[in-house]
């Protein structure tokens, strides 16, 4: 058959994440810290909600936004968290993941042309994401100087007539950099002069460790112009359940509920109910996590420190993002090299936008003995191409 | 810190005070001198380790028995549970609230012992009203940790 496949498709470049996990898989006896989701399992109060709602039987779908009851909770949650009231039956969506929610948001919203700015180093989808909703994503390019923070000089250079939405991914992933109250009121400011939307990627929001996550929609006037997105996954380690959810204002979340119940119908039912159990009572669950990643984070930032690598400190999500510039090799290169001689995987920075190049992610979430483990085998590798 | 540090010596009172400082965001004199007040408290009461006796190939039995007693005017309960708790092969007393009162955990090296202890000593007792012995026959998780299963991460090695 002739042009048998979507050109647009054809034209997304594979994940650098997907290629470099071809080459992990083969080998046995590897170490990764190469991992982007908890290592806890659920807590297990919300698996045997899970069950339970098996067990009687709720194995039908639920309404195309999702159980009320969820909703409810996740609108308590927000209140609770951030202050910020949002209405339960006009403008919340449950969705398959944060990544459906991104993907739908996007569409939602995306005109022809219209520019969508895309801080990166950051999560492999907003890109492809844009480019199937027929915007044109425009990169902007996050400095180690700011801490991989976006800051308001950069947004508004960044800004043109035809910009539609900012995407906003803090906590991040992969640098684990946050926005703190200060640098979002600047850029509350330029988006409001602007007039432009934002897409705020809150999925890691549960895991801070200088002080509480701070949301965007806090900030004058940002509410009625912003996606929010958030979910299950990282904070209570319900990465398979494929849960997560969007807030908004009332007319975006219309548009992305259609396409959502076209496209999806709901989100599967048993994590729907799980969920529910998670916001009830997940707290001490969560905090206890964000503990132990507290811990497992000051453990790697002094392990560079002894190895006298550059490491901004991070004070979000899971991950460390060192810099190897000083070696005189691509991320690529170190990383295979890395796993080759030392049997440890860690992703190049570049997998996450080409800006990340000259850096590594490398992800905490393990347990500090398989952390030991691992650094003891980086500090040899260093150790080694200095030498030389 | 002083619940964090707990907290980690509870899972594992083996680790090293230099990682210990490093995790927790202290010096390690910190960390000493915390170490030495809970001591001194007796917040911390001791250092153990835990043992699946099962696994080795030396005979151990284990038993819960429920005691019920006749509190003494003036004394409650402290009188008799001391006088239980004085028998080293008795592992731990506890006060207990519901059907019974005394909650008695035994090990011994056989049936024959344990049952002994119960029949000679313990049930004539001036104020032990009855006992029910269980033996356990099998540990699932102990301390918070589960003995059955190891650990395995089911992960994909990579992911975003």
């Amino acid at each position: 058959m002739k042009d048998m496949l979507s050109k647009q498709a054809i034209g997304l470049k594979p994940s650098g994440i997907r290629k470099f996990f071809d080459i992990v898989s083969e080998m046995d006896d590897a170490i990764s810290l190469g991992v982007g989701e908890p290592d806890f399992d659920t807590p297990w109060h919300i698996r045997d909600e899970g069950i339970y709602s098996l067990e009687k039987g709720r194995t039908f779908y639920t309404s195309n936004s999702g159980l009320m009851e969820l909703r409810q909770e996740i609108c308590n949650y927000i209140k609770r968290k951030q202050g910020v009231d949002y209405d339960p039956q006009h403008e919340v969506l449950i969705t398959v993941g944060g990544s459906e929610a991104i993907d739908i948001g996007l569409r939602a919203v995306i005109n022809p042309g219209d520019e969508v700015l895309i801080p990166q180093p950051s999560f492999v989808s907003y890109e492809p994401c844009a480019v199937m909703a027929g915007g044109v994503p425009v990169i902007i390019e996050l400095k180690a100087e700011n801490e991989f923070r976006l800051t308001a000089k950069e947004l508004e250079e960044a800004i043109t007539e035809k910009t539609k939405i900012l995407i906003l991914p803090f906590p991040n992933n992969p640098t684990g950099a946050i926005m703190e109250r200060k640098d979002l009121e600047e850029i509350a400011e330029v988006i409001r002069k602007h007039d432009i939307l934002v897409m705020s990627d809150e999925i890691y929001a549960e895991l801070t460790y200088k002080e509480k996550h701070v949301s965007i929609i806090e900030m004058e006037g940002m509410r009625e112009r912003t996606i929010l997105i958030n979910g299950f996954s990282k904070a209570y380690a319900m990465t398979g359940w494929r849960l997560g959810y969007a807030c908004g204002p009332r007319v975006i979340l219309e548009q992305m509920t259609k396409l959502h119940q076209f496209a999806i119908m709901c989100a599967p039912t048993t994590s729907q109910y799980a969920a529910v159990e998670a916001l009830r009572n997940g707290d001490d669950d969560v905090r206890e996590m964000c503990i132990a990643y507290n811990q497992r984070r000051r453990y790697l930032m002094n392990a560079f420190r002894e190895m006298n690598l550059a490491c901004f400190e991070p004070f979000g999500a899971f991950y460390v993002f060192p810099c190897i510039k000083e070696f005189g090799m691509t991320s690529e290169a170190f990383a295979e090299q890395f796993l080759a001689e030392e049997k440890v995987a860690v992703v190049p920075g570049t997998a996450f936008g080409d800006c990340g190049e000259g850096y590594l992610r490398i992800s905490y979430a393990y347990s500090l003995d398989t952390l030991k483990l691992a650094i003891g085998k980086l500090a040899d590798f260093v150790e080694r191409l200095r030498q030389k | 810190m002083r619940e964090e540090l707990l907290k980690i010596i509870e899972r594992n009172s083996r680790i090293d005070l230099k990682e210990l400082a490093v995790i927790l965001g202290v010096e390690e004199i910190d960390v000493v001198n915390e170490l030495q007040s809970l001591e001194d408290e007796g917040i911390i009461c001791g250092y153990h380790t835990m043992i699946d006796w099962e696994k080795t190939s030396i005979e151990k039995v284990s038993a819960l028995i429920e005691v019920r007693v006749t509190p003494q005017r003036g004394q409650g309960f402290d009188n008799i549970a001391e006088r239980v708790y004085k028998y080293p092969e008795v592992t731990s007393v506890y006060l207990i609230s519901g059907g019974y009162d005394l909650l008695v955990t035994l090990e011994g090296k056989s049936l024959k012992e344990i049952s002994g202890f119960v029949s000679d000593k313990l049930s004539t007792l001036e104020s032990v009203l009855s006992t029910a012995t269980h033996f356990i026959l099998k540990k699932y998780k102990d301390h918070g940790t589960i003995l059955t299963k190891k650990y395995e991460d089911t992960r994909e090695k990579v992911s975003p």
